[in-house]
């Protein structure tokens, strides 16, 4: 069974060597994209059912302190959320051939998306925590290369270094926190960590944890290093799908839950993830209830759903998490697919060049609509039960203290805002009147490859709640729900009354500053970018007149000391004899009163 | 050689030697400072006579008229030959000297405070007797002939070939109707 | 007689020759200088011949050759001195720069480009 294990992560990444270094034809690197990410998928879907552990250990790498061993370990959680990397790969990867076909650089795309799926699967089969982290990076790189992949326009370039920048800010904690919890527990192996973690020191494992969690915030998008996701939508759609809303942020996530027993042993670290999962969904659901970008608002919902997953963890419920972190792959990227569609379809990422557009497309609305659906936590959409699922466990929580009441207070809010912004979305695309279209060649709904994925995402975003056969909380079900609905129909009146103006008018004041999110950008420029500018120009002008003063100086020191010398070489002979004459004086004295 | 005497009780040959010694440094002095160039080669001749009188008193005197002959004789006129083909100014000219005259002057000057210390430090005590009691004098036209062709006959004759080779180039140099193919 | 009179006598004449030939402009005036030096050199030879009682007659014999072969530089010198008349006009040494290194381009065309960037031609 390793075997397959092993064949699942390679297959991707042999697909993208074939993709770069193959012929340069459209044909081959769609076939060399989705031939692997569908045999992946069937073998991830091979090992979940299985349901036993499977691992591995290829080598151990001899580094003179802890020993590295390359291996595998396939846990039932991994083998969860490693179908859902594959299946949306697989269904990015179709979506692809039809949205990107035409793209100059298709072949590059492809090649990326499949080392992608290669480096997510790493990171999600790793028995080591070092052999995670080089997944971790590739799938950073990836996400840098991807967000760029328009890079002539420079917005695009400026998101994918921010992207880049952000998270490895936050990689750099995450590498300590591999360092801190790997000597602590002698061994980088997870497993030896997860058995080993009582005989470390509770300070050790809340720094440990900790920076770990830096690492967490910046690839899953959490509140002070959130700032990249809804840039990040520079990117294609499927992009969006794929990195920024169903694999690479889950990524994150994965990570606490796979470490969940050595998170769970210190308080301190839950505490701190409660409290930027309570800050991150708030804020982003706020943001996103603002926003007139389509793609920004599902950027700003991703954050906020990931942020429902951290407070699930921070509540101690890592089953909750996963289960929310499956739902949420599932019905994201239906409806960043769905979104792809109607972009295409109408070529803008602007709402308020929408609308009226359920008749046009009917296939894309069903579907948009599970999707939104799903996102609400409206029963019987998969949603529901995930969500139910966390703020359960939440609410659990809250009995233990103040704090986990005010997370759990602001988890109901949220699911309220939600709603709202996802009604919002909802209304203003498929409803009210038709905008003007200036682009009508494209008439239907787009082709066969972009709308197939979307069907069969469609399905495990409304079913794969039932899948999990547990009971929803009836409390908090109903709660939920009725929060949901409240803030729906709120949006749904205001929009009413008036079918053309945006339901956010509500907000009044507050918009602008939701619409902005909260300025987070603007603080971060000019706490950190303008000094980082600053010092930048400073080094720049210390390089032009200190570095290159020297070498320029010294070139022109020589130039002016060689113009002396050529003084006399002024072609005058009697000069020149004068000069010999005097040496040989000099010489001859020299001889005489040293001689 | 044999004990020198005092510098204080000069002989006659001495006293001569110094006089002739004393005009042809002044002449040669006036040589290289006079604003007038023909006067330059007037002088010149006054310092080569007085040197041939100087030979004369070293008992040298085959050398002596051959200095008279050829130097003052031919080397001169020669010179004068060239100031006039040059179109050099007849008369006072202010810029004879170059301006490197201060290096030239330290120079010379260095030159001969050296040159007169080493000698004066090597040949205090050398002495030599030009009374008719000292050794035979073999300066005669017949002594030295007999030397040249006797001893030095193979220089001699290269020496011959180099005059030619001078006169043609000489020659050469001066025609202008001679172009190089 | 004391060897060092004529010897201190060769090396004032040669000295004074030195400074002719650094001196001078005119180059037949140097030409003059150089002969004041061959001068000294065979006063000098004639001197010693006296001295070390030669009987070879080495130092008579070799101031004849220096006599002879004076004579042929001279003659030779004034035929090139007369050839550079010929083309240039002058026999001034001060005015014949040949040798000189030419004059940097920029310098003479105010173009200082090429020096503010440090870079030769």
């Amino acid at each position: 069974m390793i075997v397959v294990a092993a064949l699942a992560v390679l297959l991707p990444f042999l697909g993208a060597v074939g993709g770069l270094l193959g012929p340069r034809s459209v044909r081959w690197a769609a076939w060399v994209a989705v031939v692997p990410a569908a045999v992946s998928a069937v073998l991830a879907a091979w090992l979940a059912i299985g349901r036993a552990r499977v691992s591995g250990t290829l080598t151990l790498i001899e580094t003179g302190s802890l020993p590295i061993s390359v291996g595998l370990d396939v846990t039932e959680l991994s083998a969860l959320t490693g179908v859902l990397a594959t299946v949306v790969a697989l269904a990015v990867q179709v979506y692809s051939v039809g949205y990107m076909r035409y793209e100059r650089r298709y072949r590059s795309y492809s090649a990326f998306i499949s080392l992608f799926t290669s480096a997510m699967l790493l990171v999600v089969y790793a028995a080591d925590l070092i052999v995670l982290y080089v997944g971790w990076e590739i799938m950073g790189l990836c996400s840098y290369l991807l967000i760029g992949h328009w890079w002539e326009d420079r917005a695009n370039s400026r998101a994918a270094v921010k992207a880049f920048l952000v998270t490895r800010l936050g990689d750099v904690g995450f590498l300590f926190g591999i360092f801190v919890l790997g000597f602590g527990a002698g061994s980088f192996r997870i497993d030896d960590i997860i058995t080993r973690f009582p005989e470390m020191s509770p300070a050790t494992l809340t720094v440990g944890t900790l920076l770990l969690l830096a690492g967490v915030a910046g690839k899953s998008a959490q509140a002070p290093l959130h700032t990249w996701l809804p840039d990040a939508m520079a990117g294609p759609t499927p992009i969006s799908a794929l990195i920024h809303a169903a694999t690479m942020v889950a990524a994150g996530i994965f990570v606490v839950a796979r470490l969940f027993p050595v998170f769970a042993a210190a308080p301190g670290t839950l505490t701190v993830l409660g409290a930027m999962a309570a800050l991150g969904m708030l804020g982003a659901a706020l943001a996103a209830l603002a926003q007139d970008d389509l793609k920004r608002v599902l950027a700003y919902s991703t954050i906020s759903q990931l942020a429902i997953m951290a407070g699930a963890l921070a509540a101690r419920d890592a089953d909750a998490a996963i289960f929310h972190l499956l739902t949420h792959g599932a019905f994201k990227a239906l409806l960043f697919l769905c979104a792809g569609l109607v972009i295409h379809r109408v070529a803008t990422n602007l709402m308020s060049g929408m609308g009226g557009l359920r008749r046009v497309m009917p296939i894309t609305f069903a579907t948009m609509t599970v999707g939104f659906a799903a996102l609400m936590g409206l029963p019987p959409a998969s949603g529901f039960f995930s969500k139910d699922a966390a703020l359960a466990a939440m609410g659990e929580a809250a009995r233990g203290g103040v704090l986990n009441t005010i997370f759990y207070g602001t988890a109901l809010l949220t699911v309220a805002v939600t709603g709202a912004y996802a009604t919002r979305a909802w209304l203003r695309t498929f409803f009210g009147p038709p905008a003007v279209t200036a682009d009508d060649h494209h008439t239907g709904e787009g082709p066969a490859t972009m709308l197939w994925p979307v069907v069969v995402l469609a399905v495990p975003a409304l079913l794969l709640g039932f899948a999990v056969l547990t009971p929803p909380h009836l409390g908090t079900a109903v709660l939920s729900v009725a929060l949901s609905l409240l803030g729906a129909g709120v949006v749904y009146a205001v929009w009413r009354r008036d079918r053309v103006r945006d339901p956010a008018r509500l907000l009044g004041p507050l918009r602008v500053p939701f619409e902005r999110a909260f300025y987070v950008d603007t603080v971060y420029s000019t706490l950190f970018v303008r000094p980082v500018w600053a010092l930048a120009r400073l080094v720049v002008r210390t390089d032009d007149t200190v570095v290159d003063g020297a070498v320029r100086g010294s070139g022109r020191t020589a130039q002016g000391m060689s113009g002396l010398l050529r003084f006399a070489q002024n072609g005058n002979a009697q000069v020149y004899v004068s000069g010999l004459l005097a040496g040989l004086l000099v010489i001859v004295i020299g001889a005489v009163v040293l001689g | 050689m044999n004990e020198a005497p005092s510098y204080l009780s000069p002989t006659g040959h001495e006293i001569v030697f110094l006089l002739l010694g004393v005009v042809a440094v002044g002449a040669a002095l006036l040589v290289v400072t006079t604003r007038q160039v023909v006067h330059a080669a007037l002088w010149l001749v006054v310092c080569l006579g007085a040197l041939a009188g100087c030979y004369l008193v070293l008992t040298a005197e085959f050398v002596a008229w051959v200095q008279v002959l050829i130097y003052v004789g031919a080397v001169v006129v020669l010179l004068l030959f060239g100031i006039m083909l040059t179109r050099a100014p007849i008369g006072r000219s202010a810029d004879l000297n170059s301006g490197n005259r201060v290096v030239a002057a330290v120079v010379a000057l260095a030159t001969a405070v050296v040159l007169v210390t080493v000698v004066a430090d090597g040949f205090r005590h050398a002495y030599v007797d030009l009374s008719p009691a000292g050794p035979v004098k073999q300066g005669t036209a017949e002594a030295v002939g007999a030397a040249v062709f006797r001893y030095w006959v193979l220089p001699f004759e290269a020496l011959s070939v180099l005059l030619l080779a001078a006169l043609i180039g000489a020659i050469v140099l001066s025609r202008t109707d001679i172009r190089g193919r | 007689m004391h060897i060092l009179y004529p010897v201190v006598v060769s090396v004032l004449l040669f000295s004074i020759g030195i400074y002719g030939v650094l001196a001078r402009r005119n180059t037949i005036l140097v030409l003059m200088s150089v002969e004041l030096m061959l001068n000294a050199v065979n006063l000098n030879l004639i001197a010693f011949n006296v001295w070390l009682e030669d009987r070879l007659l080495g130092g008579q014999v070799l101031s004849l050759f220096v006599i002879v072969i004076a004579a042929a530089e001279l003659g030779v010198g004034l035929a090139i001195v007369l050839a550079v008349f010929r083309n240039r006009r002058t026999v001034d040494l001060d005015r014949l720069r040949d040798l000189s290194e030419p004059e940097p381009e920029h310098e003479g065309r105010g173009d200082g480009a090429a020096a503010k960037e440090g870079v030769g031609r």
